[in-house]
This record gives C-alpha cells, structure tokens and sequence, in this order.
C-alpha cells in the first residue's frame, strides 16, 4: 500500500449507515475513512466517479451533507500479535474492555482503541539464527501468550531473504523491530510481532488438504451420527428457542480446536456476557487452565451498529486464519449468519441495488461461499512442514423457523454438516434439539477408519444399527398414529421401547450438567454397545415369549438410564456392571418363566 | 449529543416539493443532519414534528409524526430545529402521563428536565452487562414454576385477539416481588395503538394497587398518529435508562402493542419505497426491534435494571409473523397465550410447552434445588399428555396402555391445578412448587420421574418429608 496524501472529500448525502461522500477521487475500493466532525468509522463500498459510498460503523445521527471525510489510506484489517487472545472485540476489532473504560457502559460515537495493547512487554525467544534464509510463513520466534497458547511470531506472507538481525531473547512489546530480514534485491524489511491483514483478503497458504481427522465435540448425538471434521464446515439452522446458540457455546467450550473465534453476530447482548462470565471460570480438561485463555469473542450484537455487523465475520476468520497459519487448529463459531446476511440486505438495498430472493442481494450466495470457503485444513506457508486448518460452525436464524428462506438453501449448497434444530423436540425440552432424520453429515465415510482406528472396530456397525431403529421409530409412529399403539405386534412395541431408550438415555444431553456436558467418545461408544445390547437382548427375550411390560419392569433399565452420568473415568467399570445386572435379570425371568410353563 | 450540531441554528423553509405517505420531501436544503429534529407549521398554524430520514446536498426526506394530512406544499413551513430528537426527564415523571412523544397529557404543569436525554440512547457494551440471575416472583404458578422471570430479562408476552394479554401483564406488574427485598422501584407502561379503554384498564389496575405514583405512562392511542408509535418505545425506555442507571431504581417497562409499532414502520417504508423483506416489512425490522429490546438489562457497577414486558399480538395465532418471530429471536424467551386454553376456561391461558425463559436455569441456581428438575418434569409429563391427547383423537381412550392413561389425567389435572388460578391470586413459589409436586404424586408413578435426581426427590418430595397437604 503506497500511503500518498489522504484523500479529503465531504459529504454529499446520509441516509442510515450509508452515507455518499464527494470529492473522493483517489481513494481505493474497501479503504477506511474519518467520517464527519465525529470522526466515524467507515468503509468504501462502492466507487464512482468522484463519489464514495461508504458504510458507516457507527451511529450517523447529527451528520450533515458538507462534513469533511478522509481517507486512511489503509484498507479495514486486523491486527495479529500477541494480546489478542482473550479479548472480547466489536465487529472492527475495537476492544470492548478498552472502550468500556474510556466511555463508561454505553459505547460512545468516533472512538478508537488499539486492539492490541501496544505496551505490554511479552517474553520473546527467538528460533532463527542471524544469516538464516527464511520465507514467509517461518516462524522466527515464540511467545508464551497464555498458559494454552504458544503464540507463533512469523514472517509476514510475501517476505523472504537472509536474517540480518533478530532480537536476543527478552522482553520487548510488540511495535519493537524483532528481526530485520533483507531480501535478494538488497531491501530491509523490518519485521515487529505485530502484523496487520485486511480482513476481506483470505491469508494465503500453500495447499488444501483433504479433512481426516473428527472435531470431537463431546456431544453425543454430533460426534457419533453427524460428525465434522477439523478444517469441515457446519450449519445450524433453527427457529427460536431451539438452541442454537447453547450448541454453539457447547461447542466453543468442547471442541478439540486449539483455538476458538467466537462471533456473536448480531445477537443478544446477555449471551456475550454469559460467554464472559462463564469461560474464564471453565477450565480446559487438559491442563487445568481456564477456557478463556483459547478463546477471542467478536460481539457485536443486535443493537450495534449494523454495518460492523457485516464486518465482524470477516474480523472473526481473518483471526482464526492467522492462528491456523501457526499450524493449530481452530474453530470459528458464527452466531447468526442469518444477521450477517440482514446486514448485507439493509446495506444493498440503501444501495438500491436490484433485490433477490426475499430482498437479500443476489450475491448473498456468491458472499456465504466466500466465507465458508475459508475454512479448511491446509500446508501452512513456510519452508517447515506445518499443517494448520479452520472449522466454520454458523448457525442460521430462518425467519418463521422456515428452512426454505434464503439464507438456509444458500448455506446448504456450501457446508457438509447441517444440523437441523427442531421446534417439536425443543418444544418437548429435548436438547441438543438436533433432528436425527433431517440432518446430515457428509463426513462420515471420511471418518470412519478414524473411528475404528481410534474408538473401536465395531463403532460404524453400532452407530448404523442405532440409525437403523430411530428411522425404524418414524416409521412405526406413522402407524401408530393410524392404529394404536396395541395393533403392532410385541417385537415392535419393544423397538420403539428402545428407540425411547436411544432418544432420552443417549441422545437427550444436558448442556450445564457437569458430567454430562462432555462426553468423550469412549463413553459414547459404551453407552451406545449397552443399549443395543439391551435391544438384543430383549428381542431374544421376546422369542421367548416373555411378555415386553415385564422386561420393561427390570431394574437395570434405571442403571441404563443413569449412565451419562456416570463420570469417564468409571464408565468401563459400570458398562461391565450393566451388562452383568441385565443377564441376570433376564436370567431370573427367563427361570420363572420355565417354572411357570409346565404348571400351566 | 453530536459537537457538530450544536452549532447549528434553527433554519426555515417553504420548499416542500413533494408529500408522500407520512414523507415530506423539502428541497434547496443543503444542511439538513441525519434524524435532525424538524417542526412543520401548516399554513393554519398547526404544529407538528418530524425526524430527518434522508439528507443530501438540495434536499431532504422528512418524516412526519402525526401524518401528512392537511399538510399543502405551498404555505407548510418546514424549520430545522438543529438538535436530534430528544426527551427531557426527571424523576418528577413518575406518576404522570404523556403523549407517545414524551409531551405532558394529564393537564399538570410542564416537565423541569434534570436532563434532555437522545432518544435513541447508545448500545449497551456488552462487557458492561452484568447477567441477569435474580428471580422476581411473579405469584403466577406457570411463570414461576415454569418460565420465570428474572430482574433485567425482556420476556414478551405473545397473544391473539381477545385474550386476557393486558389481565395478565396487570397482573405481573402489580404482583412482581424479589422475595426478601424492598427496593425502590417504578413501572413504565407505553400504551403504543392500542384503544383508550384498554389505556384506562391499566391505569385503573395502577391505580387500585395504589402504584400509580411509581408509574409513568406514555400513550400513543389507536386514535393518535400512527408515525409517532416509531419514537414511543424509545421515549419510553429512555425514561426507563434514566431512571434505572442514573437513579438506581428497578424499572418494570411494560409496551403494547409492538406489533403496532412494526406496522408503522413498514408505512414508512412502504411510503419510501424501500425494498421489502417478509410480508412488506422491511429488512431492517430486526435491528429496529433489537434497539428496543436490548436497551434492556443490567449492568455492572449500578443498582438499577430494566426488565421488559411487551406484549406481541400474532395476527390470526400465527407465530411466524415477522414482527412475532423477529422479537422471539431478541428476546430471552416468549410467554404464549393459546386460545385453546382460553376456551377451556383457564386463567392465564399460557401454554407452558412452546413457551420459554432463556435465563430459568441461571435464576434457579438461587431459588430451589428442585426448581428446575421440577420444571423439567412438568414439561415431559405435558407434552406426553398432549401428544396422547391427539392419539387418542384418533384411537379412543380404549386403545391406550396404562401409563399412558396416567399422563392424560395429568395432563387435565395440571391446567386446572396448576396453570389456572385466580386473577388476584399471588402464590409463592414454595405454593407453587408444592402444586407441582402433589401433582406428581398423585398421578406420575415413581419409576417415571427420570428429570428427578434421587436426592432432590428425597430432599423435597412431600411424601418424603412426611406431610402432605
């Protein structure tokens, strides 16, 4: 970017966030501007002649046609260093912490923070020596961020040559010079722990891998039917009140990422502050330390500015980019999507730009694959082998819970994961409310050599057998719902007994229970063998002509339904104990039974 | 508010050049500021009010509050006042009734502002809201049992036509207690088109209860311009602010009804020719929305709090209204009132099932242990009964096991038991809970209650603690 003088033009024209400036000639497409006496933030949009049509991140109240605009020169970026974790941004990655001591509990107007502290001195250990040939994507040092994250100080993309200086390892902030590289034409570049990124520009990398490892979830009916995979893309689409943003913390909590970006887009206010509130108390089950210290929060809720609202997706994934370019893996949960694309709509049509589908702009599509086409695993840049990837999660908000409006069919055509969120199930509080029919996962071929590699050889057979009787269920309901319950015969009835077992025992979670929340993969896979197991075992009683009510009367039928909450660690020990009551008590009915037949 | 308005004069104009819908278009004006507050004086001398919607270099759209009718483009002057919208006040409002601009009705003498405050406020930063996790005891068992409230939620009431929706919001607002606490508090209550003998119910509730001198009241009324119902609910909760942040007070607002307020945005942008969204609302209907509702809450370092109250009819049941749908989606849960339960007689017919509150298992956490597992059970006990009640629609009663007789027995049982109580009638949560157990007791065999840990049975099962009343 050459910085030449700041283009000054004024405005011409307001109306809501988009205001027409004139006398802008020399501006680029997407560079920042000052907006007016208040020194607002915007973005161009659109270029014409010597008009700029900007969107504003701010509040326009007050703007009268003749106020100075300037141009930055820079276009809408990041920053990345060290510092960013943690924090809790607005959709232009202003600091709200930040903003909230300088202007009190309401975000005053024309602000502006550095999102990065700019002294804070961070422990820097240099991994290049001078006279090294490095490229971009290298790693030249190492900072210990948090007590999670070792922060990875790269070479910035685009820049290569021979080390001529890199710091001794100490304490330094991050606008200091770390390393000064010069490159084969003789140039110096020098290099500071921070480093910008215009968000609407993907950071580059060096190849797209094929996915092949799960996103474990520790949810249930997730990882074991509708799994995604590190560097996948997942939608989940639900009217309200079905729980999409407690799935989406569920997963910011539990996810096996290395990272977490979390964008509240557009959504209540007390959601963020739950976020807040809560993670710095969860602790990471591995090392103890608090979620907090892996996750950064976008907020920008519904009652901001909605134009920033646009930007904040852009901010979240540029984000989760630089820290998958360290080689971790992330993932990016977006809530809503759904307000995302309103905030396009409301822009486009202050454009008055040709409306689509429902007033959305036609290239609501063409912006949705953009976005999810940032997720991936890739070969991060580098002369070292690094493999780093971005999981997209976005949950979709249909108007009227009504899955053929456009942003959910758009979504659809992009994303491999859709979990289908169901009013009649959250309606019944049935949690996650993710409808088994309806969803889908087209990971799963992938998956399965994981699965059998890693959770057990017969996890397909299982989870296709569980499949098999829930889509058996739906079809005994149909008659069911004709007939009555009595007209179907005694296997039936023992069938939909445990599908009922498989829908409340195993799929039913209880997100804020604290041995429930997550559930490791071992736990699934015996929760699941015992009620299939039990499904064998009363079909065998049936043959036997033991009455099903009495098989329902068995004890260990508690046991079974207590078993989620049995904590991990004696989960084996209590599978093993279930399995041996249900012999035994089958046993003893089959016993009374034989008694009970020469008698007659 | 804004440093570069303050310097601006008052400016006149006779330039009207077009007048559409609720819009003035007035040209040769090159200053005009965005939402800038305008007065428009007709030829007769009529005062109205306006907001700039649009400015531009030789014109700008003004909207109109009380309508474009009588309003000529040759002798209607048009001033731009050089301030934005805003609303003075002062605690000597309490006990007072407005306009749905914030202009004084009640024939008492004019407001002293302590302040004039922008009507449209400033977003909340979200890492100032503190969570909202004190349980108000609304003395309604299917509220407390079941979808609580707590102090800084907004929990709207969705309706129909011909309900008891302002019964019950009368009924909130005079009976909503934090147990153990005395704490300053007031009501504001914005009538917003609704008609003046509905208007005159609530302050005659207010009245008798003797809250009217903590009540402030903005009426826009079905007969008052339909423009001005875009500014009541901001007029109403920047009063609310005051009072709440910069007097300490906890602060009841309770609105209806929004879906009023949604119709006269979308005349507005009907008559801007906007491009529509849903049903000819426009796309922007949501953020609108949520700049009312999230003005909401609590926030740290300060006493005071909001919790919120609207009531949202849906036209003809239909929950997937826009104006309906887009607040469930804000909001931090729905009460639902059902005509079903009307027509059997029950008193607030509130349909527990698909009615929610987002922030029950935070509030419970300081209630009782059982609380929420009993609500729990409540639910799957409901909608058992309800899915067996269509079955048997279908199959006679014959046809069914004996559980299943259990439930459908609850299920009478718990509306008249439960749901239904009287309009005066105020029980606490221990009644409440009590209701709920006995239920239980009586038709739920032990061997079905899976949403109850053991211990909480043992705990608080009155068959456990040796009486039953």
């Amino acid at each position: 970017m050459v910085m030449n003088m700041p283009v000054v033009g004024k405005i011409a024209r307001i109306a809501g966030p988009v205001v027409v400036a004139k006398g802008m000639r020399g501006s680029q497409m997407f560079e920042l501007v000052n907006v007016g006496d208040l020194n607002l933030i915007g973005e161009i949009i659109r270029l014409q002649e010597d008009l700029a049509t900007i969107q504003v991140y701010e509040e326009t109240s007050g703007l009268r046609p003749g106020e100075n605009v300037v141009g930055t020169g820079r276009l809408l970026s990041v920053e990345l260093g060290p510092g960013i974790l943690t924090q809790i941004y607005d959709g232009i990655q202003r600091p709200l912490e930040v903003i909230k001591s300088s202007s009190g509990a309401f975000i005053a107007r024309g602000l502006t923070a550095p999102a990065l502290p700019r002294e804070k001195k961070w422990n820097f250990k240099p991994k290049v020596k001078v006279g090294g040939k490095v490229v971009g994507g290298d790693i030249l040092g190492e900072v210990s961020e948090t007590a999670l994250i070792t922060h990875k100080v790269m070479v910035p993309p685009g820049v290569e040559g021979e080390v001529d200086y890199i710091a001794a390892e100490g304490e330094y902030n991050i606008e200091e010079v770390i390393a000064r590289i010069r490159d084969p034409t003789g140039a110096l570049h020098e290099v500071q722990m921070m480093q910008r990124w215009p968000v609407r520009k993907p950071r580059p990398y060096k190849t797209k891998l094929d996915p092949v490892q799960p996103l474990l979830t520790g949810q249930r009916i997730i990882d074991t039917f509708f799994p995604i995979v590190k560097g996948g893309t997942a939608a989940i689409p639900g009217g309200f009140g079905t729980g999409k943003t407690v799935t989406q913390h569920q997963l910011a909590q539990w996810a096996d990422a290395k990272v977490i970006v979390y964008i509240g887009c557009g959504e209540r206010g007390n959601e963020m502050t739950e976020m807040l509130e809560r993670f710095p108390e969860l602790r990471d089950p591995k090392s103890g330390r608090p979620l907090m210290e892996r996750t950064i929060m976008i907020a920008n809720t519904s009652n901001m500015p909605v134009a920033a609202r646009e930007a904040s997706v852009y901010t979240g994934v540029t984000i989760a980019e630089y820290f998958r370019d360290m080689g971790y893996d992330v993932a990016l949960m977006a809530d809503s999507t759904s307000r995302w694309a309103e905030a396009l709509r409301e822009i486009s049509g202050r454009l008055e730009e040709m409306p689509g589908e429902e007033g959305y702009p036609p290239y609501l599509g063409a912006r949705l694959a953009e976005f999810y086409e940032r997720a991936g695993r890739v070969v991060t840049l580098g002369s070292e082998e690094r493999i780093g990837s971005v999981s997209i999660i976005g949950a979709v908000s249909p108007p009227g819970g009504d899955f053929s409006e456009p942003v959910v069919q758009s979504t659809l055509r992009i994303v491999k994961v859709f979990w289908a969120l169901d009013t009649a199930l959250a309606y019944r509080r049935h949690f996650p409310a993710i409808n088994w029919l309806t969803s889908y996962s087209l990971y799963l071929e992938t998956l399965e050599d994981w699965f059998k590699k890693n959770v057990a050889p017969d996890w397909s057979e299982l989870r296709r057998e569980a499949m098999a009787l829930l889509q058996k269920e739906s079809e005994l309901l149909e008659i069911v719902r004709l007939v009555g319950p009595d007209a179907l015969p005694e296997a039936d009835r023992a069938t939909l007994e445990v599908t009922r077992m498989i829908r409340e025992d195993y799929l039913m979670q209880h997100a804020y229970h604290p041995v429930d929340s997550y559930c490791s993969t071992e736990k699934m896979y015996l929760m699941l063998k015992t009620i299939l197991y039990f499904n064998q075992k009363v079909k065998e009683a049936i043959a036997k002509g033991i009455p099903l009510v009495e098989i329902l009367r068995l004890p260990v039928r508690e046991d079974i339904a207590r078993m989620k909450l049995v904590p991990y660690e004696k989960i084996r020990e209590a599978a093993e104990e279930i399995k041996r009551k249900l012999d035994e008590q089958l046993e003893s009915l089959l016993k009374g039974r034989e008694v009970a037949v020469p008698a007659r | 508010m804004s440093a570069s308005m303050s310097a601006l004069k008052a400016r006149k104009y006779r330039t009207i050049s077009e007048i559409s819908g609720p819009l003035l278009i007035v040209k040769s004006v090159n200053d005009a500021a965005y939402n800038e507050l305008v007065k428009v004086e007709t030829g007769s001398g009529e005062i109205r009010t306006g907001v700039v919607l649009e400015s531009a270099e030789g014109y700008s759209v003004v909207q109109v509050f009380e309508g474009t009718s009588g309003l000529d483009v040759d002798t209607t002057g048009v001033t731009f006042l050089g301030e934005t919208l805003k609303v003075p006040v002062s605690r000597d409002m309490l006990g007072r009734i407005f306009d749905g601009k914030g202009q004084p009705i009640d024939g008492g003498p004019a407001i002293l502002p302590e302040e004039e405050l922008d009507v449209y406020g400033a977003p909340i930063n979200p890492s100032a809201r503190e969570y909202p996790r004190e349980f108000i005891q609304t003395g309604i068992s299917v509220i407390d049992g079941m979808n609580t409230l707590s102090r800084g939620q907004k929990l709207p009431i969705f309706t129909e036509a011909g309900l008891p929706h302002n019964l019950l919001a009368a009924q909130i607002a005079r009976q909503a207690t934090i147990p153990g606490k005395e704490e300053e508090f007031a009501i504001v209550f914005a009538a917003i088109g609704i008609t003046a003998e509905e208007a005159m119910f609530f302050k005659n509730e207010f009245t008798r209860t003797g809250a009217i001198e903590r009540l402030v009241t903005f009426l826009n009324l079905a007969e008052n311009p339909a423009i001005e119902r875009v500014v009541t609910p901001h007029v109403a909760l920047t009063t609310a602010e005051f009072l709440a942040y910069e007097n300490d007070m906890h602060v009841l607002v309770i609105m209806t009804d929004m879906l009023n307020y949604g119709e006269a945005l979308r005349e507005i942008s009907a008559a801007r020719a906007e491009v529509p969204g849903r049903r000819g609302y426009p796309g922007y209907l949501y953020t609108s929305l949520a700049q009312i509702y999230e003005r909401c809450g609590r926030i740290h370092s300060n006493k005071g709090s909001i919790t919120f109250i609207p009531v949202v009819t849906m036209p003809g049941g239909d929950i997937t209204h826009p104006v309906v749908d887009l607040s469930g989606y804000i909001t931090e849960g729905q009460l639902i009132l059902t005509r079903e339960l009307h027509r059997k007689g029950i008193y607030p017919p509130l349909n527990p099932l698909p009615s929610l509150s987002r922030l029950m298992k935070e509030a419970t956490r300081y209630t009782r242990k059982d609380h929420m597992q009993l609500s729990d059970m409540m639910y799957y006990c409901y909608s058992e009964a309800q899915d067996l009640r269509s079955l048997v629609a279908v199959v006679g009663e014959e046809a069914l096991t004996e559980r299943d007789r259990a439930y459908l027995s609850f299920g009478e049982a718990f509306e008249r038991r439960f749901i239904n109580q009287g309009i005066y009638e105020n029980r606490d949560l221990d009644t409440t809970l009590e209701i709920a157990w006995n239920l239980l007791i009586e038709y739920i065999p032990e061997s079905e209650w899976k949403r109850l840990d053991p211990d909480v049975i043992k705990g608080y099962c009155p068959k456990y603690r040796g009486k039953k009343p």
